[in-house]
């Protein structure tokens, strides 16, 4: 199959989940949430949701506990940042997998 | 939909769209902005959401617009832009060459040079059939002053015929609340497979189809001056115009009304005893290499005349003469002189003293990678 089959004159697409392909690809670092401090865990019940509401890549599920979507996650930090309890810290994903980083070695 | 910010010597068409609009005669919504960029985004965006549309611009108006125009064509919108030529400032001037246009050159629009008035009308009216058959966006350019503020006796076709020829518009894509979509969001470099499962273009496969598009176009643009002749009695069935070519073994090559005052100038050149003929562009972009290729084969002397330069190469319509000819066989010497800039009057005595002088580069050989010659006072 070749991309004329699409039948698009010009870029065309439905809105939807993953059409900008999978950007958490561009992520430098990712968010770890620690379940032990993070309110709703700690709590067993919908609270706070900060970083559900300042993420702007709607990545972050409004749940008990809260997770995040790394495949679209790009890393920004916001969450880490107004975390009011710490609970999200970046991690470089460097550290995670070093195999994959090519220009150091 | 007509959006368009006025500036001279664009401006009396404007004004009497706007005129038409206010007055009813003109069944169109007109749309003031602030500036160019906007007109044209305007034009594109009611373009995406179903309206045939129209703007005109001149010069810094066109320049301004310049970010717009490759919009427009990328997402292959069949809008129609009047460009009423004018020299581009420094220093300040508002009279007529078509560097302006021509700084356009590859924005991806097509391109149409009117030599008279009734030819700028004949041509907006077949743009937009040209337009809304290959989408691609037409710009049909006319001389400042030369022509948008002389007057000629100019056949207005009955809206009748005009529905005749031109269909209505038919968008290959349109904006609807109730189905939406997405349109020429962050295309990046590879194809990608969307989320329905199609694999799509990348920016690239866009910019091709782009291309092949204007590739095709020339067929359109014949096709369609054909059937303008059937109804109209006037033929546009080609990419540029001929004046005595058939014996001509001097062609004098120009586009818009330069190319109607190097006829005075064969006139001129005839009466000597010289078989000079005239070939006046009308479609620049796409640009008609095959045919031309046939029509310049008899040549041993083509003198392209250009109200515009690329600085520090040649005149634009000269480059693309060469190019057309690299290989072909035909060996004719090519001289490129740069005339009428910032509305320097061009006469046809001067355009035939410019062949006469170089009519001994015949005998004494010609590189044709020599930079042009200039018709001024330096």
């Amino acid at each position: 199959m070749r991309t004329r089959d699409c039948k698009h004159i010009c870029d065309e697409s439905s809105p939807g989940i993953g059409e900008a392909g999978k950007t958490g690809e561009w992520r430098n670092s990712f968010p770890m949430i620690d379940q032990e401090r993070c309110t709703p865990s700690r709590q067993n019940k919908p609270a706070c949701f900060l970083c559900w509401l300042y993420c702007p890549e709607a990545v972050i599920s409004k749940t008990v506990p809260v997770q995040i979507n790394l495949e679209y996650c790009k890393g920004c930090g916001i969450c880490s940042q107004v975390c009011p309890v710490q609970a999200i810290t970046m991690i470089n994903e460097e550290e995670l997998h070093p195999e994959e980083d090519t220009q150091k070695s | 939909m007509i959006a368009a910010y006025p500036i001279t010597p664009q401006t009396p068409l404007t004004e009497k769209l706007s005129e038409f609009v206010e007055g009813g005669e003109l069944n169109a919504e007109y749309v003031a902005v602030e500036s160019e960029h906007s007109a044209l985004t305007v034009c594109t965006s009611a373009s995406m959401a179903g309206a045939r549309t129209f703007t005109a611009s001149s010069a810094h108006g066109l320049a301004y617009m310049h970010e717009m125009l490759h919009w427009a064509a990328g997402a292959r919108l069949p809008v129609v832009l009047a460009c009423v030529n004018r020299a581009i400032g420094a220093p300040w001037n508002i009279l007529n060459d078509q560097q302006d246009s021509i700084s356009q050159r590859d924005t991806g629009w097509i391109q149409i040079y009117a030599r008279n008035n009734q030819e700028i009308l004949d041509s907006v009216l077949q743009a937009y059939k040209i337009a809304e058959t290959v989408y691609v966006p037409v710009m049909v350019c006319y001389d400042g002053y030369v022509l948008s503020h002389a007057e000629m006796p100019v056949a207005v076709p009955s809206q009748e015929d005009v529905d005749k020829f031109l269909p209505s518009y038919q968008p290959h894509t349109i904006l609807d609340p109730a189905n939406p979509k997405n349109y020429n969001l962050v295309t990046l470099a590879d194809p990608r497979v969307n989320t329905e499962g199609v694999l799509c273009h990348g920016y690239m496969e866009l910019r091709y189809l782009l291309q092949e598009a204007l590739q095709n176009s020339g067929e359109v643009i014949i096709r369609v001056g054909q059937e303008f002749a059937e109804l109209f009695g006037r033929s546009y069935a080609n990419m540029f115009w001929e004046d005595r070519l058939a014996d001509a073994d001097i062609v004098i090559v120009a586009m818009g009304s330069l190319a109607m005052e190097a006829t005075v100038a064969a006139d001129m050149l005839r009466v000597k005893g010289h078989k000079a003929g005239v070939l006046g562009m009308r479609v620049f972009r796409p640009f008609p290499k095959a045919d031309l290729l046939k029509a310049l084969k008899k040549s041993r002397l083509i003198v392209v005349f250009d109200k515009n330069i690329s600085y520090g190469s040649e005149g634009a319509t000269c480059s693309e003469i060469k190019s057309a000819l690299y290989g072909s066989g035909v060996n004719a010497v090519i001289r490129n002189f740069i005339v009428g800039l910032g509305g320097r009057d061009v006469k046809a005595r001067e355009m035939a003293d410019a062949v006469t002088k170089s009519l001994p580069l015949l005998k004494e050989g010609f590189l044709n990678s020599e930079y042009p010659e200039w018709i001024c006072y330096i």
